[in-house]
């Protein structure tokens, strides 16, 4: 039975839908076996937050249950009914806890489903849980959380990226075949690249943001996380489309990415390497794999060309002005009065602004109160025009730098992140280091274009995971999973098989101390 | 609380003058919030009419009401303002537990409407323009009790109650320019202006415009400066005056204030301002200036609106026609002198005299039974003349019955009356009251022949040309038949019966 279970994780979520539909296995087992495996590690990885067993054994039955009864209830089964996820908590769910991370929201829960929660729960897929996050997801390594750090499973001493480390490490150490994220500046691709999973940041809008707790609005997309390219190319297809609840949504379908990532080839298409993204600054068995995957694409048929985008050495610098800038409106509303922790002064007056103040204070971790200084700042009377102004200015060049990149290839292609994986604590005492993990994933967000993070082999010098970042005009999301699809088979026909597979084995709880959560 | 020193308004103006400017907030009246699908209802019981977003919950996202934003155009295009092809919303930010995001969505510099004007008539005919800056699309924040303490003030209250209700409720700003030369007719100005800004709003049906439900709220702000000289003086921004009354009062006594503050040599203090219905005074409030810094940006939530030019030409097209406008042409056709209309419009009756005229009675006869006899029933009900349950088919019909002759105006009256009584319609309450003039002329001989025959010495003097003298005797026929009898006819037979011409 554990053998069964254990292989069970290990299948891809497309594998698991398979044998979901042909009745070789139940959506309970399947649940089941997940459940079993965070119960077996996630004391060691802490990815999850909140765990939903409960609820994703009862939505397991009643997917298995219309199987049985076969006819319409089971042909109107969704593709994916059954097959677990896990959620990033920074998106709210009924019936369960959402934190995003932060003492602040410690014990609240949502009133209703965001619309992407609404979507699986439609879809019939059992919600395993809530899984960690940079507090608010500012962070590039978990390490902000005020739950404690998750860690990598390919080296627990290590940061499995950020913000959205818990998901990413999730679906690497097999507790989840599919797990939710939220990018904003990296925070779905960076975790996919340092714990080799797959990451995808869609077209800004393509995906509702309707209850995901906001960040930096004008950049925040939701997306999927996932081990192979064409599982995240089967969720993306579950939560995307129109959504009247957030303008910003586009009303494009997105109904064309299983089928591109089921394509098979790349002949006759043109990738542009970004020059501004590699080379200095970039560790060099990251350029290593990188160079190699760039190799394999020539093989298959592409045509490599090299594109400049100057303006790209502005987007750090513009990203931390408008991200605080929206961050600092968009946290206003964590004051104690409606919802969430509140925290009264210890001594002086009881007036609401002091009851605001101690909330907050206490509330909050300090990289959340640098950039809600930051951005007020940023947005100050006298300085605004300097700060929030010209930072959207660099935006449109930037735009307008990939606009012209586009004109000469279908595709850009770049590391995800300059290194792999850095150790717990070892850039916590320096933000700007820090920060510098997602230059080459910010541009996407600052442009709103999407951007996908795949294995792309692990580093000569530390054996951790690299991830090839691919990026594509807005609204075509499709290019990615079409391009992504074809490398990664690729790269697994290189390795031999899946690059997880290569992760060393997590410790059973029943055989460490400490147990699970 | 200190009194504050004011110099009588003639030696204000004497010395002074005065600059005014307002900004009105219009509450719309559309079925849901301005950003939600919550209902936009007033009364109800406290935080019923809220969902997530109006709470500012965790990840809620707004989106536009498209009603309101026609409302907003509407109202843009009624003051003759341009509508910008596409405007933004802006964050205006700032921390207060009435405004659940920390936030208020609003406009900043992009109106949906600029650069208009209105013609404000004065009572005395007297038309000033005032210039509109601008009118701009925000939410309404939710509203503060706070309990204990005096005067229902934060200040001392030991805890506030807040009902988010009206949290989100669609409003339009309208601000206008510095307003200047209006001199002692200030506060005039000031009720006039923001009566009329009320009457369109209503007129264009956008907005309830109940000032008491705070529908059309009201901050005045008043400078003064020294005649002749250019620079306006430093300003105060009374809050929140409620009523037509309190504005132009609440603009009196700025203005007496601040003349009495120049005058003792001290700046005027640039601060808002409560006023106080029960003193007739404003009370500082707190300090504003220029540099109050909302660090407002453009809300990154929401796309821009975008109102394309045929979208604001079929608006234009429903536009109902000013009321100025229409007052204008009413009184012309109706042929009503200056005083007669003025007191058709200040009773409240020019709607129901225009549809009575409409349902077939003469302007005269519509103004003389609503002004005549339904105004004063109204004032004694203490209701509105039109909702008093008089249609203007029962004044057609009423007069009719007069104009045939089969009852009087005496009469008329009391079948009014029978109306009101829910006694049914005036042909009915006539039959069942049995109120039909006499109009058999056998009965009204005999009474007159008695009349004649009691009063022979007035008999006499008509017979000698003295026709004048015919009232002694109408009114004892009258008399006789208890005032069933048509005077006219009577008066008729009278002349007949004693060979005179009338």
């Amino acid at each position: 039975m554990t053998e069964l279970k254990n292989e069970l994780i290990r299948h891809s979520a497309a594998d698991l839908a398979a044998k979901l539909a042909s009745r070789e296995v139940t959506a309970v087992e399947v649940t089941q076996a997940h459940l079993d495996r965070i119960a077996d590690v996630d004391g060691q990885v802490n990815a999850f937050l909140h765990v939903n067993s409960e609820e994703a054994l009862a939505v397991a039955a009643e997917v298995d249950a219309a199987r049985a009864a076969g006819g319409a209830a089971a042909g109107e089964l969704h593709a994916l009914a059954g097959v677990p996820i896990a959620v990033k908590d920074l998106i709210v769910t009924i019936g369960q806890p959402t934190t995003a991370g932060s003492k602040i929201l410690e014990g609240w829960h949502s009133p209703y489903d965001a619309t992407v929660v609404k979507k699986l729960r439609a879809a019939k897929m059992p919600i395993l849980g809530k899984t960690n996050l940079d507090e608010f997801a500012m962070g590039s390594s978990t390490e902000h959380s005020a739950y404690g750090p998750t860690r990598n499973p390919w080296d627990l001493d290590r940061i499995p990226g950020g913000s959205g480390g818990g998901s990413a490490a999730a679906v690497a150490a097999f507790e989840a075949p599919l797990a939710l994220g939220t990018d904003t500046g990296g925070s779905i691709r960076q975790p996919g690249a340092v714990t080799g999973t797959v990451g995808v940041k869609p077209t800004y809008g393509a995906v509702s943001r309707y209850g995901a707790i906001a960040m930096a609005s004008s950049l925040d997309q939701i997306g999927p996380v996932s081990r192979t390219v064409l599982d995240s190319a089967l969720l993306q297809e579950v939560i995307g489309g129109h959504d009247p609840f957030d303008s910003t949504s586009l009303t494009d379908p997105f109904n064309d990415l299983v089928a591109a990532a089921r394509v098979g080839n790349v002949a006759g298409m043109k990738i542009g390497i970004v020059k501004e993204l590699h080379g200095e600054g970039y560790q060099a068995g990251v350029e290593n794999r990188f160079n190699e995957s760039l190799q394999l694409l020539k093989d298959a048929g592409a045509e490599i060309v090299e594109v400049s985008c100057p303006n790209l050495k502005y987007a750090l610098g513009a990203y931390y002005l408008i991200m605080p800038s929206e961050v600092s409106s968009n946290l206003a509303k964590f004051d104690g009065v409606r919802f969430g922790m509140r925290v009264l002064p210890k001594d002086g007056p009881m007036t609401i602004e002091r009851v605001m103040g101690a909330t907050r204070a206490a509330g909050f971790g300090d990289e959340v109160k640098r950039r809600i200084i930051l951005g007020t700042y940023a947005l100050s009377a006298g300085y605004y025009d300097a700060y929030y102004g010209s930072a959207q200015k660099v935006r449109t060049l930037i735009q307008r730098d990939f606009d012209a990149a586009f004109a000469r290839a279908d595709v850009l292609i770049s590391p995800t992140a300059p290194t792999t994986a850095f150790k717990l604590g070892e850039k916590l005492d320096d933000p700007l280091a820090m920060y510098l993990n997602d230059v080459a994933t910010i541009p996407a967000n600052l442009a709103g274009i999407p951007g996908l993070s795949l294995p792309g082999g692990l580093a000569d010098e530390d054996g951790l995971p690299v991830g090839i970042q691919l990026l594509a005009p807005a609204r075509q999301d499709a290019r990615l999973y079409r391009v992504g699809a074809v490398l990664e088979s690729m790269l697994e026909e290189k390795w031999g098989g899946p690059m997880l597979a290569q992760a060393p084995e997590l410790k059973s709880a029943s055989t460490t101390a400490g147990g699970s959560n | 609380m200190s009194v504050d020193a004011t110099l009588s308004f003639e030696e204000a103006m004497e010395k002074y003058d005065p600059v005014l400017g307002f900004e009105v907030h219009v509450e719309l009246n559309t079925k849901t919030k301005m950003f939600s699908s919550a209902p936009n209802v007033f009364g109800d019981e406290p935080n019923t009419n809220v969902n997530e977003v109006d709470l500012g919950m965790p990840g809620v996202l707004p989106v536009v009401n498209k009603t309101a934003v026609e409302s907003s155009i509407k109202i843009g295009l009624a003051l003759n303002c341009k509508i910008a092809e596409t405007c933004r919303f802006a964050r205006k930010n700032y921390f207060y537990p009435d405004t659940p995001k920390n936030f208020q969505t609003s406009q900043y510099d992009e109106p949906i409407a600029y650069d208009g004007y209105l013609d404000i008539e004065l009572e005395d005919g007297t038309v000033f323009r005032v210039e509109i800056e601008r009118a701009h699309m925000e939410e309404d924040a939710g509203k503060l009790t706070h309990m204990g303490g005096a005067a229902g003030r934060i200040q001392g209250a030991d805890y506030s109650l807040v009902d988010y209700n009206r949290s989100g409720v669609p409003l339009v700003e309208i601000v206008t320019k510095p307003i200047e030369g209006a001199g002692s007719r200030a506060p005039e100005l000031a009720k006039a202006y923001v009566a009329a800004v009320r009457e369109i709003v209503k007129n264009l049906g956008v907005s309830d415009a109940k000032m008491e439900r705070g529908n059309v709220r009201c901050d005045a702000n008043v400078s003064l400066r020294p005649h002749g000289r250019e620079r306006f003086g430093i300003r105060s921004e009374t809050k929140n005056v409620n009523s037509l009354r309190a504005v132009e009062h609440a603009v009196r006594y700025e203005i007496q204030r601040h003349a009495a503050v120049l005058d003792s040599g001290e700046p005027v203090i640039q601060e808002t301002r409560h006023w106080h219905e029960d003193t007739r005074s404003t009370t500082s409030g707190r300090p504003k200036s220029d540099a109050d810094d909302y660090r407002y940006f453009p809300e990154p939530d929401l796309v821009p609106v975008v109102a394309s030019r045929e979208w604001v030409e079929e608006l234009r097209a429903t536009l109902p026609e000013p009321p100025a406008e229409r007052r204008k042409r009413l009184k012309e056709a109706w042929g009503y002198s200056d005083l007669e209309f003025r007191d058709v419009v200040n009773a409240g009756v020019m709607d129901s005299i225009e549809e009575t005229i409409a349902a077939g009675a003469s302007a005269d006869v519509a103004r003389k039974w609503w002004m005549g006899e339904i105004v004063g029933r109204a004032k004694v009900a203490d209701v509105d003349p039109s909702e008093l349950g008089v249609t203007p088919q029962v004044i057609v019909e009423l007069n009719k019955l007069v104009e045939d002759g089969k009852i009087n105006n005496k009469m008329a009256t009391q079948v009014l009356d029978g109306v009101l009584a829910g006694e049914g319609t005036p042909a009915e309450i006539v039959e069942k009251r049995g109120l039909a003039v006499v109009s058999d002329d056998g009965p009204l001989l005999e009474a007159i022949d008695a009349a004649l025959a009691a009063q022979p010495d007035v008999a006499e003097k008509i017979r000698g040309g003295k026709v004048q003298a015919i009232g002694a005797i109408v009114g004892g026929v009258m008399k006789a038949t208890r005032g069933q009898a048509d005077a006219g006819r009577v008066r008729e037979l009278i002349l007949e019966k004693l060979g005179v011409e009338g």
